[in-house]
Parts: C-alpha cells; sequence; structure tokens
C-alpha cells in the first residue's frame, strides 16, 4: 500500500481504496494500446444532447486563468486533472493517472500517466505536457489562482520527468492533502499553448472567440461554437479516456449546449419550459415552485442535502487605528466584547431562518463545517437552541443595560446601533440579515440592513474595511480544511473579520494559526481531524464569525436522464458528464 | 351647485382615505414589523359566517391557519376552533402622527388566533397591516413631494413671469432641461453618491427632496403663464401707476391669479409622485426594511417565485387604484371650476 491517508480515509469510510481497484478495470480496451479507464456506471445510449443554462457568459476558456464560476463549469467539461476527486464519493480516484506512489516520508510522489491517451484534438499526451502545465501553474509571471495550491512549506513543487509516462513531483515537507494536490490542475496540451506561453500572452489564450480547432483538452467534450450572448456548444470529445463497462467509449451525449439565461427566476422559467434539461443552484422558493409542477412537466427535482456552504454575520474586528473611520471604531468596543457577540449568537433563530428563508431546506450551523461535510464536521460543538435570557444575562454581565423603552445602551451610556451589510444580488443572504435585525430588535438593539452590490460590498470587507458587520457565505470547495487556509489563517486574504495581519491579533487566532499549519503537514487523516475539530471548538468559542445555516444542494433534471447522480461539491450536477445519457422512450 | 356638490364628494372621499392612512395604527390589527415566524406567505384568512353545522351567525369568525403537515408554504384551516372577530381590541402599540400613543385597534381575534385579511409575507408579517402603514410613507412622500416642488414652481414660475427678461430667459431654460432630464437615470445617480448606509427616516427625507425637486419646471412654467399675463391687466397697471411695490402687486393680484392652477397642478402632482416613490422603492431606492411602502412591498414581486405562487402579493398594487382615481377626479373637478371662475 502506497498512500498512507488514502489507506486512512478508506479504513475510516469503508470507502473502496481505489489504488486497489480490480485490474479489470484498468485493463486496455478497444485498442490495445490506449488504456481506458471503465466505469461502474449504468450502461447508457449514445445520443442526444443536453441543454443547461450558465448565470453569465464564461470570462474565459483558459484552465489557468479561470476564476469565475460559469468559467469553471465550462471548462471542466472539457479538461482533466490527473487524479481526481469523485465528487460524489468525495474521494481520490484515478484520471489521466492511472497509478500513484507515494514515498515513506510523504515528500514524494510518483504518477503513471495512463498510454495511449489524446487530445481531444487527436495529438498524443506525454509526460512534456504535463510538465509544461505545471510550469503554467507555477510560473509567477503567469498569476494562477491556483498557484498557492502548489506551495508547500513555502516552496513550489517541483516536478521532474523519468520517461515518457512518469512524473515525480516533490515536496518540501509533507502535504496533509495527499493525493487530493492534483485535483484542479487541467492537463494542458503544449503543442497549442507553447507559443503564447513563450511570447508572455497566455493570459490572453483561449478566450471565447478563439477558433474551436485551437483550444483542446482531455475532458469528455471539446467546444464546438460559441454564440455571443446566446450559447456555447460543445460536442463530443471522440478521444476520451473513459468507457463503460462493456469498452463503449464515453461520453453518450453528442453535445452539451450551455445556454446564457442571466437571472435565477430566468432560468427556472427556461427549465419549467423544457428549454433546459438539468437545473442547479436555486433556492428552496422556486425548487417549491418548481417541484410542484414535477409530475405535469415531466422533471424531477431533488434535494440532495447541506452542500459545502456555509452562512455567517461577522463583525468588523479591525485594527482601525490607521484608518479614519471614528464611528466604527467607537462600536468595536462593543464588538470585540466576547460577551457581545455571544449575546448575539444566542439570540438569532437560526430555526427562523432556515423556515422562513429556506422553507426547511437548510441545516442551522453553529460551527464552520456544514453537516453536508461530514468528514470533518466536528460533531461534539455545542448547539445551544435560541435564548433571548442567555442572551441578556451575557449583556448584563458585560455591562450593557437597558432604558424604559428596552433600548440597549453600553456603559457609557451609548445607544447600541449598527449596520448589518449583505449583498443586494442574493435574496436569501438579505432576508436573513432582516430576520437578525428583527431578533436583535427583541434585545433592544437598533440595527439598519444594507444591502450592497456584491464587489462594493467586498471592497468594504476586504479592502476599506468600513463596514459594522456583514452577513456573508463561503463555500469550502472540496470539503476540506485545506481550501480553506485563507480563511482561517491570520494572515489570510479571506480572514474576514480582519483579513491579512501582520501577527495574529488575538492568543486564540495564533493558536488557530497553529493547528490550521499543523493539519496541513499532518499525515494521518484521524490527526487532521482532531486538529480541525479544534479549531471548529475554538472559533465557536470566540465566535468571530456568527454561524448561521447550510443550504441545502437542490437540483433537478428532466425525467429519462440516466446516470444522473447529483453531488453536494461543486458542478453539482455536471461532475459526471460523461455518463449521462437519455433513455429511451 | 352640482359642481360643488361633486368636488365636495370627491374630497371628502379622499379624506377618508388619507384618515384611514394616517390612523394606520387603529385601523391595522398589528405592528408593521411585527414577524409571526410560524406563518409566512400564509394565504389572506377567510372570514366566516356560517358554522360547521350551516348555523348563521353575525359576528364573523375565523378558523386559525395552521401549516400543513410536512409542508413549508401549505397552509390549512383548523376548523376545529373557531376565534368570532372582535372590534375595538387593545393589541400592539402604536402612535398617530407621532402626536398622541395607543393600543385600541379597530379589529382583531382573541389570542392564539390572528386575523390576516391579506395573508402574510415572506416573514409572516400582517399584509393588510403593513399596507396601511405603507400607505403613510407612499402618501406622505408624494404630499410632501408635491408640496415642495409646487413651493418652487411658484416662486420660480412667479420671478420668470413677472420679471422677464435675462431671469425669464435663464429659468426657463433651466425647466426645459429638467423636463427634459431622464429622471429615472438622475435619481440613480443621485443615489449612487449619496452614502449607502442611511436609516430609513433618512432615505425618506432623501427621496421626497430628490423627487420634489426635479419637479418644479411643469408648475414653474404654468406659474409663468398665468403670471404674465395677470401683470399686463389694467388694474395690475393701475396699481403699479400709483406706485405699488413688487411684493405688493404679486401678493395682492398676481399671485392669487395661480392658485386655480396651483391646485389642479397639486391635484396632479400628488399622485404622479406617489407612483415615483412606488418606482424607487421598488427598486431598492427608498426606505428599507422593516419599514414598509407600498413600492418595497411590491419589491418582493421581482422573485418569480412569489409571482408564482403567492397572489395576495399584488394587493398592496391594488391599494393606489382608489387614490389615484380620486386624485384624478379632483384635477378634473378643479380644473372645471378654475376653468369657470377665470371666464
Amino acid at each position: 500500500m502506497t498512500n498512507c491517508l488514502l489507506r486512512d480515509l478508506a479504513a475510516l469510510l469503508a470507502a473502496a481504496a481505489l489504488w486497489a481497484s480490480p485490474e479489470s478495470l484498468q485493463k486496455p480496451v478497444e485498442k490495445p494500446r490506449e488504456e481506458l479507464l471503465l466505469n461502474n456506471a449504468e450502461i447508457g445510449r449514445y445520443g442526444g444532447q443536453l441543454v443547461v443554462s450558465l448565470r453569465s457568459e464564461p470570462k474565459t476558456l483558459n484552465p489557468v486563468t479561470m476564476t469565475d464560476n460559469p468559467s469553471k463549469e465550462v471548462i471542466w467539461r472539457m479538461m482533466a486533472d490527473l487524479v481526481h476527486i469523485n465528487r460524489f464519493t468525495q474521494q481520490t480516484e484515478p484520471a489521466l493517472a492511472k497509478s500513484w506512489k507515494v514515498s515513506p516520508d510523504g515528500l514524494r510522489y510518483t504518477l503513471k500517466l495512463r498510454r495511449g491517451l489524446r487530445f481531444s484534438d487527436g495529438h498524443p499526451l506525454d509526460a512534456d505536457d504535463v510538465l509544461f502545465s505545471f510550469q503554467l501553474y507555477l510560473d509567477e509571471k503567469v498569476h494562477a489562482p491556483q498557484r498557492d495550491l502548489l506551495i508547500v512549506g513555502g516552496k513550489p513543487i517541483a516536478v521532474r520527468k523519468l520517461d515518457s509516462e512518469t512524473l515525480v513531483f516533490e515536496l518540501a515537507q509533507p502535504y496533509g492533502v495527499g493525493d487530493r494536490l492534483f485535483d484542479g490542475f487541467a492537463i494542458l496540451p503544449r503543442h497549442l499553448l507553447q507559443k503564447a506561453y513563450s511570447e508572455g500572452t497566455l493570459a490572453q489564450a483561449w478566450s471565447l472567440t478563439t477558433p474551436p480547432e485551437q483550444i483542446a483538452g482531455l475532458g469528455p467534450f471539446r467546444l464546438k461554437q460559441y454564440v455571443p450572448g446566446q450559447r456555447l456548444v460543445l460536442e463530443r470529445n471522440p478521444y476520451y479516456w473513459k468507457a463503460d463497462r462493456k469498452g463503449n467509449r464515453l461520453p453518450y451525449l453528442d453535445a452539451l449546449v450551455f445556454l446564457i439565461v442571466p437571472s435565477e427566476d430566468a432560468q427556472v422559467i427556461r427549465f419549467q419550459a423544457g428549454d433546459t434539461d438539468v437545473i442547479s443552484r436555486l433556492n428552496a422558493e422556486n425548487y417549491a415552485v418548481l417541484e410542484r409542477q414535477q409530475q405535469a412537466r415531466g422533471y424531477t427535482m431533488s434535494d440532495i442535502g447541506p452542500g459545502l456552504e456555509y452562512n455567517f454575520l461577522f463583525f468588523n474586528l479591525n485594527d482601525l487605528a490607521a484608518r479614519s473611520l471614528p464611528q466604527i471604531a467607537r462600536k468595536q468596543a462593543w464588538f470585540r466584547q466576547l460577551n457581545f457577540r455571544q449575546a448575539v449568537s444566542a439570540a438569532i433563530d437560526r430555526e427562523g431562518i432556515v423556515r422562513l428563508v429556506y422553507q426547511g431546506r437548510a441545516e442551522a450551523l453553529w460551527g464552520q463545517v456544514s453537516p453536508g461535510n461530514k468528514l470533518w464536521a466536528n460533531q461534539a460543538l455545542p448547539r445551544p437552541p435560541r435564548s433571548l435570557d442567555r442572551a441578556r444575562e451575557l449583556l448584563r454581565a458585560a455591562g450593557f443595560s437597558w432604558k424604559a423603552d428596552g433600548t440597549l445602551v453600553d456603559a457609557g451610556g451609548d445607544v447600541v446601533e449598527f449596520s448589518i451589510a449583505s449583498s443586494a444580488s442574493n435574496a436569501e443572504r438579505t432576508k436573513m440579515a432582516a430576520i437578525i435585525q428583527d431578533d436583535l430588535k427583541q434585545l433592544g438593539m437598533s440595527v439598519h440592513v444594507v444591502p450592497l452590490e456584491f464587489r462594493a460590498l467586498l471592497a468594504r470587507v476586504l479592502d476599506s474595511r468600513d463596514y459594522e458587520a456583514c452577513v456573508l457565505g463561503l463555500a469550502s470547495g472540496d470539503g476540506d480544511p485545506n481550501g480553506d487556509m485563507n480563511v482561517w489563517l491570520s494572515s489570510g486574504p479571506q480572514h474576514l473579520w480582519n483579513p491579512g495581519q501582520a501577527q495574529p491579533a488575538t492568543s486564540w487566532e495564533a493558536e488557530i494559526d497553529r493547528l490550521m499549519q499543523g493539519q496541513l503537514t499532518a499525515r494521518k487523516y484521524s490527526e487532521r481531524k482532531r486538529l480541525y475539530d479544534r479549531v471548529q471548538q475554538i472559533v465557536a468559542e470566540n465566535q468571530p464569525m456568527i454561524f448561521l445555516i447550510s443550504p441545502h444542494v437542490l437540483v433537478g433534471a428532466k425525467n429519462g436522464l440516466g446516470n444522473f447522480r447529483p453531488a453536494v461539491l461543486d458542478h453539482y450536477t455536471l461532475w459526471n458528464v460523461e455518463e449521462l445519457f437519455w433513455r429511451g422512450k | 351647485m352640482r359642481r360643488r356638490k361633486k368636488l365636495a364628494l370627491i374630497i371628502s372621499l379622499l379624506a377618508g382615505l388619507h384618515a384611514v392612512v394616517l390612523g394606520a395604527g387603529f385601523f391595522a390589527p398589528y405592528d408593521a414589523a411585527a414577524q409571526k415566524r410560524e406563518l409566512p406567505f400564509a394565504p389572506p384568512m377567510r372570514l366566516h359566517f356560517l358554522d360547521e353545522r350551516g348555523n348563521f351567525h353575525l359576528r364573523p369568525f375565523v378558523y386559525p391557519v395552521v401549516p400543513r403537515r410536512g409542508s413549508y408554504t401549505g397552509y390549512q384551516e383548523d376548523r376545529s376552533r373557531a376565534f368570532p372577530m372582535r372590534f375595538f381590541v387593545t393589541g400592539a402599540p402604536y402612535s398617530v402622527a407621532g402626536l398622541f400613543r395607543a393600543r385600541l385597534h379597530l379589529f382583531g381575534a382573541d389570542p392564539p388566533a390572528e386575523v390576516f385579511l391579506f395573508g402574510t409575507d415572506g416573514f409572516g408579517r400582517d399584509l393588510f397591516s403593513r399596507m396601511l402603514y405603507g400607505g403613510q410613507i407612499s402618501l406622505l412622500a408624494g404630499l410632501l413631494a408635491a408640496g415642495l416642488s409646487l413651493a418652487l414652481g411658484l416662486v420660480l414660475g412667479a420671478v420668470a413671469g413677472f420679471y422677464g427678461g435675462w431671469a425669464d430667459e435663464t429659468l426657463m431654460r433651466g425647466a426645459e432641461l429638467f423636463l427634459a432630464l431622464p429622471w429615472l437615470y438622475l435619481l440613480f445617480a443621485i443615489r449612487a453618491f449619496l452614502p449607502l448606509q442611511i436609516g430609513p427616516a433618512q432615505a425618506f427625507l432623501l427621496l421626497i427632496v430628490v423627487i420634489g425637486l426635479i419637479g418644479w419646471a411643469r408648475p414653474a412654467r404654468l406659474v409663468r403663464g398665468v403670471v404674465l399675463s395677470a401683470r399686463e391687466r389694467d388694474y395690475v397697471r393701475a396699481a403699479k401707476g400709483f406706485g405699488a411695490t413688487d411684493i405688493y402687486l404679486l401678493r395682492r393680484h398676481v399671485l392669487p391669479q395661480t392658485f386655480g392652477v396651483l391646485l389642479t397642478q397639486a391635484a396632479i402632482l400628488v399622485p404622479q409622485y406617489i407612483l415615483a416613490e412606488v418606482t424607487l422603492s421598488f427598486l431598492g431606492l427608498g426606505v428599507g426594511e422593516p419599514v414598509p411602502s407600498w413600492g418595497n412591498m411590491l419589491a418582493s414581486l421581482q422573485q418569480y417565485y412569489v409571482l408564482a405562487s403567492y397572489w395576495w402579493m399584488f394587493l398592496p398594487g391594488f391599494a393606489l387604484v382608489p387614490f389615484f382615481l380620486g386624485y384624478s377626479a379632483l384635477a378634473n373637478a378643479l380644473h372645471e371650476r378654475v376653468k369657470a371662475v377665470l371666464i
């Protein structure tokens, strides 16, 4: 056995260890030289197309520079990585690499590429393409957003080629995520991108207007047509490297069509009218509308339980000494008091939010890890029910008192009044803020809800720090705590309540820093879990974020779509697009 | 004489409507911001006169609504308990125009039952109460903004008409500029420049000032026209010949002539400005939660699910109808009267 982390996970979950997957699954078919990956999904039928809607036009088709969701959604249908996290099992499985070994000290990964693979333009893949791809991701001048994930112990991962199908990745120190490291790094065709890279124009390469024949990947589909403002059409990649049990090469679908439908409501209407086949990222209310007509209209909606998104309220705990924001600095005297934050938390009616905002399709939350993330959630966290009495007690103990008309005043006699910013485009969070406003009114606090345009909101939180409190949500990428390093490290750019600190401002933030660094290099899952459990406990005790709820992932698909298995991880519905097929009528 | 009666009727009707809105605290059974979290989007309740056995009751009664089992949006009447409507009940405290405080409400039901005549919104707040309270904001905005516009229009129009010359030229060209402005975009632009974190009261005042300041051009032009003809009348010239000051002339002879026009303008502008407030609040530029206004109550209709599922959320829109009809009838009646007086 080669992979310690994987073995632990397997033992823990009794999930199949993929390294040990049966020989038969990987035996070559069709052409003897080509090592296709066989999967176990239901055997489907060829033909047909799948139409899905995109919220906005992808900004780019370039995997090295993509940051927005629509881009990712399209690009990952055309690209593949070496080792892939199965979105359904949340475990790693072989992809372009058919096998890998890790050295006993955890510093060296040796990957073997699948033999005989071709890019979607027919050009063969070899180790040089992998070297080239990682060169791009690691090049500081390219500014790939994924670059940080390849820096371990302050040093970039070194990639070497042993032969045309074997690669060695060397790390400066052990890396807790193990083979998950390779997920999310699309392998790119050197023959198409080398020129742009050497000319320094890689960031501009592969835009939406690039001719389709100049774009190639290793994913199930390839670009066929782009109609500005309307749609993107992908066609079947005839060289794709997966096949079903019978050896039929995937994908089954002839085409994948992305329609640009700019609002959720419009997406819902298009799905209801039968213009699109699959829908995801919809809110509970729209889900209820669609659910009511599912029999008549021939589609099925499903609620697949809590996702990885967590929503929370946080106060401005930045050091504002250097900034001229005296009004906010004065209010920070309250925000910095643990009792104040705990009282706010105790007064919030999380069940009310679940009911009013999500119609029951959400889970109340007391820690940053959603119950949907079973691997990492700390089950021991206290889940105190709402208690206004406890909230009042906490406030009284901190020197707050009430005027005759019920208004809360601090020890200096100032009326407790602050604003909660939320994103105007996110109706749920604005509604949550309105509920919190009403909850806190019962403590005598006067709260204003300020819906702001999302980018303006982020600019206030991350740059100007000109806000008092804010309701936001984050989603941890694949559920692993590593994805949230930039949130929990006090120096992290997304350490929302006080981002980018030079030195941890509090002792508990310093402890979180130590624990997060520890889990980064710990190699056993049990050890990492123990450390991350402690992080969750510290966060729950100190309430820098007051966690609210985690919404369920709600999806729908037309009846007759085979192998449709929505997952709680991102690209909820299309992660196994190669397996999807239309059942015969 | 008939004309006069008609005018009186219209005015008393409008006054009645305004009184209901002003006394929202009394006519509304609940506080506009009170959330009943177990009952989001509850449909309007039925008032029953016949009970289960078919007996007629003079006093209407309600059955409490309870969520249908396993559903967050489906409701049914709990027929096991009937609650008669009560009149002149004590309930949530309120104040009328900030003058006096009271707890007396026109109607209600014995706790734990509640009467939601128009259903509830997404927070379980009584839509009927919110509609009445929302009218306070919308009507007040309309009236104050119209007052502001008219005052500005009167002053500027009188100056332009009375003095003529460069003052007239400047003011009237300015008025044309204001008439040509795409006011909705202008409002967006102004709102974008102002601080975002403002309370409901400030947002409200801002709204009035912005709407009122933009609309001065039309009344100013009308006033100017009247002043222009009035200052050439023989008795005005005579008064001037006797050495009357400009202020005296304006006050005594000229401005009284404009009042008919101004009143008619007021009757036209008020509903127009109510609609402006509704539009702005609908687009999120007006007063914020939890303070209701007709515009921000209708704003939830921007969401497809509300449109598709909860028809009663349209009801605040219908509140506008009697007011608009009343004001336009008033404008017509005034216009006729002014014509009759002038002829």
